[in-house]
């Protein structure tokens, strides 16, 4: 499980890992999630393009990814959030659909884009994944105060004088970087799920905003090097793992909070 | 006369038939469920269940039962899940939405690998993610047909509750609408629809149609009834006019590969709503102060 030809997998994992615990809290303090699950299957088609024209998939991956969230960011002014973010997805899809016919490429590479392939990450692949993955968590860093601020009290930050809209780009931006990382390792389906489950785990566990995030990364790592392990063990696609994880550390967190916690005021939607 | 737009034999192509017939009905389904989906803010749910229903075909694929029951099941379950976990919650709709997809892709990752493992058969990756109105087979229509019908039927006795509970859930409130119960049958009516025209349409069209045409529709139309029909028209119209752009797009390529229905389906349905998004702007630049209930702000609050 340790041996050499499996290094690639762990260092590759964990750097993903961190990546989508700390964006992960955001999407999930923000209410972000149709966006992060949308904008990898918009890299999807990107790395699906780039094979047709013959370019690297992570310069499709990238493209596509800052391209949808720009798109969802845009058209979010006037329309629904949630509309934009459903028609952007499906038209993005729809061109992965037919980069997808056009360039008939071979059905376990397509799956591997979907579900991800951490076995075939190579060494040269490693140093971009660090370097880009740096930069989000510095831009998360930067961004950190007004990102709580417009996400906990929009009202407020907005009479303060910050601007909402270029905010939210700017974090769709961010979060379409980090999962043009991630979809390569675990693949476009499990991003998200590696996005949602343990950030939503920590923001049941803990209110306060760097106690979530370091919770965060710390269950996104468990996760994923249970993934790794479990997979290698079972010999079971690593999406099958990451999901499911995601889902069980959700409801322990549920059910840890139903016991311990103050009970909280129910609102009635 | 229209061979520039219509290939000879067209019609006379049976698959082609079963096509425009199946589409326009799950469009027509698409659209009146779509609505409600779009007034509530829900189209994340809508879009989930497809790939949730996606999950659950491929397990009936893989235990060798009927993908239709799979897909029908497995949609109502995670529809199910998402309820107890707090949809009706707004703040926590997003996130039970999001829970029970990332746990339902999880397990169609299982379920795709270990069915390409232990058959032979290739393409059923794509075949469920994508979806191919080409491939339906004339013996489940009748199921689709029954199955499209009854969900029109709960939704015409559930509209006008439901319709008040979509707009203002405090008057729905004070009117004595069950508003817990009504959202639980609306989770399932949506669910069984969306996991209908998953199998037959595959998920990429199924939220297309869902969202598409009724978001396009009520940035139009004021009044309700006018725009569930307008929905319709735009959807059956994009459907249509998709089969035809494939069947055509045959012959484009000098290799002969046509490009995927989906494809132009989706392509028509985001132009009639950039042409709907112009049409209300134009509407609004000419009489500013009249608010549209489709774009007053955030009603159902995203944030």
């Amino acid at each position: 499980m340790f041996s050499n030809y499996m290094a690639n997998a762990w260092i590759s994992g964990t750097i993903v890992a961190a990546l989508a615990g700390a964006v992960g809290f955001f999407v999930v303090l923000r209410g972000a999630s149709f966006p992060a699950h949308a904008i990898p299957n918009g890299a999807f088609a990107g790395a699906a393009g780039a094979t047709l024209v013959g370019v690297n998939p992570l310069f499709g991956l990238v493209s596509f990814a800052v391209l949808a969230a720009l798109g969802i960011g845009a058209t979010s002014r006037r329309t629904r959030n949630d509309v934009a973010t459903a028609l952007s997805l499906v038209l993005m899809l729809a061109l992965g659909a037919a980069f997808l016919t056009l360039s008939s490429v071979y059905e376990p590479a397509i799956n591997a884009l979907l579900f991800g392939e951490i076995l075939g990450v190579s060494a040269s692949e490693i140093l971009p994944v660090f370097a880009l993955g740096v930069l989000c968590l510095a831009a998360l860093v930067l961004l950190f105060r007004p990102l709580v601020f417009t996400s906990v009290a929009p009202e407020l930050a907005e009479a303060r004088g910050l601007n909402a809209t270029l905010i939210e780009t700017i974090f769709l931006v961010v979060l379409a970087l980090s999962t043009a990382l991630t979809v390569p390792v675990v693949g476009a389906l499990l991003t998200f799920s590696l996005m949602i489950g343990p950030p939503a785990a920590a923001r049941l566990l803990s209110s306060r905003p760097g106690r979530a995030i370091a919770l965060s990364v710390a269950l996104a790592l468990v996760t994923v090097w249970l993934s790794i392990a479990g997979s290698y063990t079972f010999n079971l696609p690593i999406g099958f793992f990451v999901g499911s994880i995601g889902a069980v550390l959700f409801l322990g967190a549920r059910l840890w909070g139903a016991r311990f916690a103050r009970p909280q005021q129910r609102v009635v939607a | 006369m229209f061979d520039w737009l219509i290939e000879p034999g067209l019609f006379a192509n049976h698959s082609v038939d079963n096509a425009l017939a199946v589409g326009a009905v799950v469009a027509v389904v698409s659209a009146v469920v779509g609505i409600f989906t779009v007034l509530r803010g829900q189209s994340f749910a809508g879009h989930a269940l497809t790939d949730v229903a996606t999950a659950g075909g491929a397990g009936a694929f893989l235990a060798g039962v009927a993908p239709l029951a799979g897909f029908i099941g497995g949609g109502v379950v995670g529809a199910a899940a998402m309820d107890v976990i707090g949809v009706q919650r707004v703040k926590g709709r997003d996130i039970a939405t999001g829970v029970v997809l990332g746990a339902a892709m999880g397990l169609a990752a299982l379920f795709l690998y270990l069915s390409a493992t232990h058959s032979s058969a290739t393409g059923t990756t794509q075949l469920i993610l994508f979806g191919s109105i080409f491939t339906v087979q004339s013996s489940t229509l009748p199921e689709v047909f029954v199955l499209s019908v009854a969900v029109l039927v709960v939704v015409a006795i559930i509209g006008r509750p439901l319709l008040l509970s979509s707009v203002s859930t405090e008057l729905a409130f004070a009117k004595g609408v069950r508003l817990r119960a009504v959202g639980f049958v609306f989770m399932v009516v949506l669910a069984v629809s969306v996991g209908l025209s998953a199998i037959v349409i595959g998920s990429i069209l199924s939220t297309a149609l869902l969202i598409g045409p009724p978001a396009s529709a009520l940035k139009v139309v004021g009044r309700f009834g006018v725009g569930v029909a307008v929905a319709m028209a735009l959807g059956v119209g994009a459907t249509v006019l998709g089969v035809v752009l494939a069947y055509d797009s045959f012959y484009w390529f000098p290799s002969h590969r046509g490009l995927p229905v989906s494809f132009f389906v989706v392509v028509v349905v985001v132009v009639e709503f950039g042409v709907a998004s112009v049409l209300q702007r134009w509407r609004h630049a000419r009489t500013p102060t009249k608010p549209r209930v489709a774009n007053a702000g955030d009603p159902i609050g995203w944030h």
